[in-house]
């Protein structure tokens, strides 16, 4: 396949994410990769696990966390998943226009998660005193929730990157691939958000 | 462009080469001599350790310093020399084997490489800044974490990185063999080296980010007072042992499954005959690999995690000896009644079978729990994984050199230089370390100084080093091999042995930079042997000769990784000023920056046209 045929295609094929050699290697190899940041996280939870109850005593998790905050975190990462869905969909069906303005939702409100993120940490470290260092458990709790954090701040990153790398030349075969496994991984940090919200916030709320 | 050309337009034109190359051929020369100069080293710090250990109470060394070599000396073995040994073998041979062009990602594959040298430096820094990590190649906490200096910083830093380049090449690999195979090349058409390199890639996939984790948490608790392996705080020493050994185990499957592959490929080639239960060596390959991950804690069986864990994985440990007896045996029956040729390879191959099958013997022993608690920290642990490394891994990699180099350089290494080579290291390898186990069973245990006069330890410990010297003469005959041949020995052929069965051996040695002109076309087990069998010069081509796509050279990789080189610097010592903290945000703004480049900066490769590859071919540089 020339250069031309890859960056002007004239006519865009169903999966132009999978349509060149280039893509189905990133495609398969983003799976793989992904297989590795889940024993990454699993390791993280592990860790978080055996260290939730070495609190010292003080800020326990019941005491710390408020539901409500989390709640309007996790609709807000939910839906951002939903939209990067729509996103792909409009790419399937060459419409980069409503693409990117999908991908724009996504940030926007992986942005806004990231917003309540930091309160959250703030409102810890100056209400209750509650640091990295203070106990095991704490320090369990943000290398958790940070590592998270750190993982959406990179993909909101990288998908803005994207579309204002691409906004001017629309959809091809060299980007489609790149649309396509940069929403593989927010879906990827959304799906370790459900497991740190029952782990972490509803077993220490309730559990 | 080939290395003939670079050397023409001068030396500043080869290094540039080399810096920003993509060519899975050329990443495998750079792995191989980065790969060898820390094997050397490495091999300096063991003969230390002899030395020390030669006489009782001796004081060739300070007890720190001792603590420093043995530390060094394991790490710098795994991590820097056998790692990147086998993956200089994987870009040597996989892409040839499978009858492609290049790795699926040639960026990511000079990225790995990169920060596998700059982790190595990193960690061999540590000598010249006050000391190196002296916890233990297994680092266990609280002695690490409490271990002073910034010895075991350089340890946490310098593994990040280079482990951060061994899971890109594992990912890369995975790939590659998944996708990148000639027409008609089927997984069970696999040559067994490939088959075993994707299920070590695999095994890095899932094993290297246990590690990561477990390097984060010590860098967290050394750097920036976390509590994780802080008793005082609540935290758990254990947590540590657990994340290591999690990768650890399939580690050492990591190391020996490639060799594996690259045995049962010489067994063949050198038998004449075809492998032996094809299909059963394919399983136990995949099994082993399964296995692997299951058995961590036989570590840990004094660690006191009660005798229903303990039991679990005595037992678990103990099927890993089933398929691999499959193995040994097929390797056996591979040869019964072939028709022999006792090469420097072959010879390397054939001595393995009985050194790998004692290692794996005291490995059963090891096993069973009850009695590990006897056998555990002594030098008995000593002398069995040094049969299963040294025995397997080094005899693999010096067979597989001696078997690969003419593709690798286009000639062969000098074959009565490398059986010479061989005679020293094996008779030295079994008075090296045979000994060691009887030292263990006496209550010699590992790790220690020094030892006292008139405890019957004294023969053991000399006969030990004897032993040790043996292996260093035999290394440096053989590095004496790969100076003398490079200057005497002649071109190969493409077909360097003669008896060549899979795809490597049906091009020129070395293969042009897109190694095949045409995809060749492969119908079965064994494809160029097909071919032959069929009277036929070479593979049948897959497609009409046509303009090739090949891969743009980068120096954004090293780039990159000299980023995190910066970085890593910088979070040792912002622990004493943090004006160090200047170096963690310019090393990772080189990080950033240069992946950024790469984002933004369209980057679809070249084409080589038809007319210069026919030119190639009348050259007789491509086939």
């Amino acid at each position: 396949m020339s250069h031309e045929d890859v960056l002007n295609p004239t006519k865009l094929p169903h999966d132009p994410e999978k349509a060149t050699l280039e893509g189905k290697n990133k495609f398969l190899a983003f799976w793989f990769f992904l297989g590795g940041e889940t024993v990454l996280f699993a390791s993280l939870f592990g860790t978080y696990l055996a260290l939730n109850g070495s609190t010292q005593g003080e800020n326990t998790p019941e005491h710390l966390f408020g539901l409500e905050l989390v709640f309007i975190m996790t609709m807000l990462l939910l839906t951002s998943s939903l939209t990067s869905v729509y996103a792909m969909y409009h790419m399937k069906n060459h419409d980069f226009g409503k693409m990117q303005k999908w991908l724009g939702i996504t940030v926007a409100l992986g942005f806004a998660f990231l917003g309540f993120e930091i309160y959250e940490f703030y409102h810890y470290i100056h209400e209750y005193g509650f640091t990295f260092r203070s106990s095991a458990f704490g320090s369990a709790f943000y290398t958790l929730v940070g590592f998270h954090g750190g993982h959406v701040l990179f993909g909101l990153s990288w998908i803005v990157t994207l579309m204002i790398r691409n906004q001017k030349r629309g959809l091809n075969l060299y980007n489609a691939p790149k649309f396509y496994i940069a929403s593989l991984y927010w879906h990827f940090i959304d799906v370790v958000w459900v497991f740190i919200f029952t782990v972490v916030y509803l077993m220490g709320k309730v559990g | 462009m080939s290395t003939a050309v670079a050397q023409k337009r001068g030396l500043g034109a080869a290094i540039w080469d080399y810096l920003t190359t993509v060519d899975h051929k050329k990443i495998a020369h750079l792995y191989l001599y980065a790969g060898g100069l820390f094997f050397l080293i490495g091999g300096l710090e063991a003969m230390i350790i002899r030395i020390q250990l030669m006489k009782p109470d001796n004081n060739f060394i300070s007890a720190g310093l001792y603590n420093e070599m043995i530390t060094m000396h394991g790490t710098t073995m795994i991590f820097l020399a056998a790692m990147p040994l086998i993956f200089a073998l994987m870009n040597a041979v996989v892409p040839l084997q499978i009858g492609a062009r290049d790795v699926a990602f040639p960026f990511l594959n000079s990225l790995g490489f990169w920060l596998f040298l700059f982790g190595g430096l990193m960690l061999n820094v540590s000598w010249f800044t006050g000391g190196a990590p002296d916890a233990g190649w297994t680092n266990y906490a609280p002695l690490s974490t409490t271990s002073p200096g910034h010895g075991v910083d350089y340890y946490v830093m310098g593994l990040q990185i280079s482990g951060a380049g061994t899971l890109i090449g594992g990912i890369n690999f995975l790939v590659t063999i998944v996708n990148m195979r000639a027409p008609g090349m089927t997984y069970m058409r696999m040559p067994l080296f490939t088959w075993s390199v994707f299920v070590t890639s695999t095994l890095i996939l899932f094993a290297f980010p246990a590690l990561t984790v477990g390097l984060f948490l010590m860098m967290f608790d050394r750097m920036f007072g976390s509590a994780f392996f802080d008793v005082g705080l609540g935290g758990n020493a254990i947590i540590w042992e657990h994340l290591f050994w999690i990768f650890g185990h399939p580690e050492v499957y990591i190391l020996i499954l490639p060799l594996f592959g690259a045995f049962s490929d010489i067994f063949s080639t050198f038998s004449k005959k075809r492998l032996f239960g094809y299909s059963a060596m394919v399983f136990a390959t995949v099994l082993i690999g399964f296995l692997g991950f299951m058995v961590w804690a036989h570590h840990m069986f004094t660690v006191g995690m009660g005798p229903i864990a303990n039991s679990i994985f005595a037992v678990a440990t103990m099927a890993i000896a089933v398929p691999t007896g499959i193995k040994i045996f097929n390797w056996l029956f591979t040869m019964w009644g072939g028709q022999i040729k006792m090469t420097a390879a072959m010879l390397w191959s054939v001595a393995f079978i009985p050194s790998f099958t004692i290692g794996g013997m005291t490995g059963v022993m090891l096993a069973a729990a009850a009695a590990d608690y006897q056998y555990h920290d002594t030098y008995f642990v000593v002398g069995h994984f040094h049969y299963v490394i040294v025995g397997g891994v080094v005899f693999g990699i010096f067979a597989a050199l001696h078997y690969w180099w003419p593709k690798m350089f286009g000639i062969k290494l000098n074959e009565k230089l490398g059986k010479l080579a061989f005679w020293p290291f094996f008779v030295g390898f079994h008075l090296t370390f045979f000994i060691q186990h009887f030292l263990g069973l006496m209550g010699m245990p590992r790790r220690y100084w020094v030892f006292l006069e008139g405890q019957g330890l004294e023969t053991g410990n000399m006969i030990s080093t004897v032993g040790a010297f043996f292996m260093a003469i035999g290394t440096l005959i053989f590095v004496y091999n790969v100076i003398y041949s490079a200057k005497k020995e002649k071109k190969a052929d493409g077909d360097a042995w003669g008896t060549g069965r899979t795809l490597e051996w049906a091009i020129p040695s070395p293969p042009p930079h897109y190694n095949f002109v045409q995809t060749p076309l492969v119908r079965g087990l064994d494809p160029l042997w097909v071919e032959k069998m069929d009277g036929k010069e070479g593979m049948t081509p897959a497609e009409p000769l046509g303009d090739i796509h090949m891969p743009n050279a980068s120096f954004l990789p090293f780039m990159m990784s000299l980023g995190t080189f910066i970085a890593g610097f910088g979070f040792i010592y912002q622990v004493d000023n943090k004006a160090w903290l200047i170096a963690v945000f310019a090393g990772m703004g080189i990080l950033l920056g240069s992946m950024l480049v790469r984002s933004v900066k369209d980057d679809l490769g070249h084409h080589i046209h038809k007319e210069e590859i026919e030119e190639d071919i009348k050259k007789g540089v491509a086939k």
